[in-house]
């Protein structure tokens, strides 16, 4: 168990890495967990998280791969619309890195 | 987790064996278990005071009520068939993983305590008593067996390593040494009714999102209904359906083929998960309450038929214990198989004319299909001999013209683990699953190679999952792998019924 320090702040984060209290999450601790996970952000990098993060505030889970692949055609258009362009973005997979940037809890299960 | 650092293996020649690389694997082993996630599975939080005397008495209490158990640990002849069968071994060279020296892991405590010649001279027949050495190789390679079952169909004896691995993971949850990934899905299970955690307004969002989706893609109101009162047919099918890719794409074939068979059908909130992992860790009454969750979500909802989802280990408790572990099933219609596979109500309506498919949509694609090990040696499909084998890969063959099989050492009942089978398809235990996956990975690759073979069929989440995650790692794309309800799904024609 450890914990990211952000401006003096700790913020305490399981074995690999995901943050303990989702309520935690700031722009600054992702930019931190986004450099552990060797991640350059860009504006899709945000949008991303961004998504994710409204998701889970309605629905207290991430979206489905197919429901984020969804949402980042609608806005980035038809050709960044997949699985392999989230997959560019977030080398270990949107359901799981990206997640963890955004501060969501890991899915689990047989995913 | 991504930063694991480890060297992907080559492939090899065809079928060659390993060179024995003596503790190789020593250092793998999962998370353990927190205290919040072993307690509302009724387990000790941590490891309890006089755990050594504890493991003894939880053993001699699975020997009283398992009696294969007592068979397993005392029939094996050291003969040796069973060595090079195993993926793990296949794949990570180290001695441990021969299921042989799997098994003698519990055998040695149980000739200790529960033999006579272990009671009086432990030295000269492999007894051993429990100490903290001997639990820290059953936590790590009772951890790397996927409980596939491959080794017991070359034993002489039959012995089943997947029995004694699931007795050697009860003993360990009893006295407080639990798997993190297995225990904290359980206790989901019964929190939020899925291991994934996905709460009814997150699955009716996402069912809404696939109906749209449909229409938008083939033009036809095809319904994906939840709780829906009086349904014929209750679906229960592995929360990865509704989550993960290209297990949605099976969830789309499954509806397409019920409403084009006119086949009046529901999802439930209440059981909106398939798996039951209670079986990973042996748990008989965990496995119980699982599985009675469907119990009440049949009996809530009124249907009259029960079908699974393309999930492995759920059709090996559904197909082999769900009438012991949830029945009587009376209140259900007798004229069809309780429970019954999607794959079965699909080929029966493909034999009858219910529904109608256009192997052309897929030609696209050469397919080959990848037994789960669940399906291919715990359970069957329809009525005859092998039909867990025959089945799946005539509703293939109906959806598309090109197929091929791999290895015949590598299919069928011989079949190779995916590589995350059994509660291993965790992130903590990355370099085992790849490794694991090398001769599933050699035997596609010779499809790949002289048979141009595009696409890799299966018909489990857990299966699906790893394959997508490991097989880049081997060179493949990650969408090499699909559902068999996927080519249903592109070949299904939507209207064609007369």
């Amino acid at each position: 168990m450890g914990a990211y320090s952000v401006n003096g702040t700790d913020f305490e984060h399981d074995e690999e890495g995901y943050i303990l209290d989702v309520n935690n999450w700031n722009e600054d601790l992702a930019k931190v967990i986004a450099d552990e996970e060797g991640l350059d952000m860009t504006d899709e990098h945000w949008e991303v998280v961004s998504f994710l993060r409204e998701y889970y505030n309605e629905y207290q889970i991430a979206p489905a791969v197919r429901v984020l692949v969804k949402a980042v055609k609608k806005k980035f258009g038809k050709d960044k619309g997949s699985n392999k362009y989230l997959y560019e973005l977030f080398p270990y997979g949107p359901a799981k890195q990206a997640c963890k940037v955004a501060g969501l809890p890991k899915p689990t299960g047989c995913v | 987790m991504a930063d694991q650092k480890f060297e992907t293996p080559a492939l090899r020649e065809f079928r060659e064996n390993p060179a024995i690389q003596k503790d190789s694997m020593a250092h793998s082993q999962p998370f353990i278990a927190k205290p919040e996630h072993n307690e509302p599975l009724g387990f000790p939080g941590e490891l309890v005071d006089n755990w050594e005397e504890k493991a003894v008495a939880k053993l001699g209490d699975l020997l009283e009520k398992n009696r294969a158990l007592r068979v397993y640990l005392d029939s094996c002849v050291k003969c040796g068939a069973c060595t090079d069968k195993c993926h793990y071994f296949l794949g990570t060279g180290d001695p441990k993983n021969m299921p042989v020296a799997r098994q003698d892991l519990l055998r040695s405590l149980y000739r200790r305590h529960f033999t006579l010649a272990g009671k009086i001279a432990p030295g000269l027949v492999g007894a051993k008593d429990m100490d903290k050495e001997m639990l820290d190789d059953w936590y790590k390679y009772f951890h790397q067996c996927s409980q596939c079952r491959r080794c017991s169909v070359f034993c002489p004896y039959g012995i089943d390593t997947a029995e004694i691995s699931m007795a050697a993971r009860d003993i360990m949850d009893h006295i407080g040494v639990g798997q993190k990934y297995s225990n904290e899905i359980l206790a989901k299970v019964h929190v939020i009714g899925n291991n994934l955690g996905l709460p009814e307004p997150a699955l009716a969002d996402t069912l809404e999102g696939l109906e749209e989706d449909v229409l938008e893609d083939d033009e036809v109101e095809v319904k994906f209904p939840l709780d829906q009162h009086g349904a014929d047919v209750l679906l229960v099918t592995p929360s990865a359906d509704f989550f993960a890719e290209p297990h949605v794409d099976g969830l789309i074939g499954y509806a397409k083929v019920f409403h084009q068979a006119g086949i009046n059908w529901t999802l439930s909130s209440q059981a909106s998960e398939a798996a039951n992992f209670a079986m990973f860790i042996g748990s008989y009454e965990q496995m119980h309450k699982v599985a009675n969750r469907i119990r009440k979500a049949a009996l809530d909802l009124g249907v009259k038929r029960i079908v699974f989802g393309e999930c492995g280990h759920a059709w090996r408790v559904a197909y082999s214990f769900l009438n012991t572990l949830a029945g009587p099933w009376d209140f259900l219609d007798p004229n069809y198989p309780v429970p019954q596979h999607i794959l079965e109500v699909t080929h029966g309506l493909i034999k009858s004319g219910g529904i109608v498919l256009d192997a052309e949509a897929n030609d696209d694609k050469v397919l080959t299909f990848h037994d789960s090990c669940n399906v291919a040696r715990a359970s069957r499909m329809g009525d005859m001999e092998g039909g867990q084998f025959i089945i799946p890969r005539e509703v293939i063959k109906a959806s598309c013209n090109n197929y091929v099989d791999m290895d015949p050492q590598t299919i069928h009942e011989k079949t190779f683990c995916c590589g995350g089978g059994g509660g291993l398809l965790t992130d903590d235990l990355m370099e085992l699953r790849v490794k694991g996956a090398l001769p599933r990975m050699e035997a596609l690759q010779d499809v790949v190679d002289n048979h141009g073979v595009t696409h890799l069929a299966a018909i489990c989440a857990i299966c699906k999952s790893q394959f997508s995650k490991v097989m880049p790692y081997y060179g493949f794309s990650m969408d090499m792998i699909v559902s068999v309800h996927q080519l249903v799904g592109e070949a299904i024609q939507l209207g064609a019924k007369e």
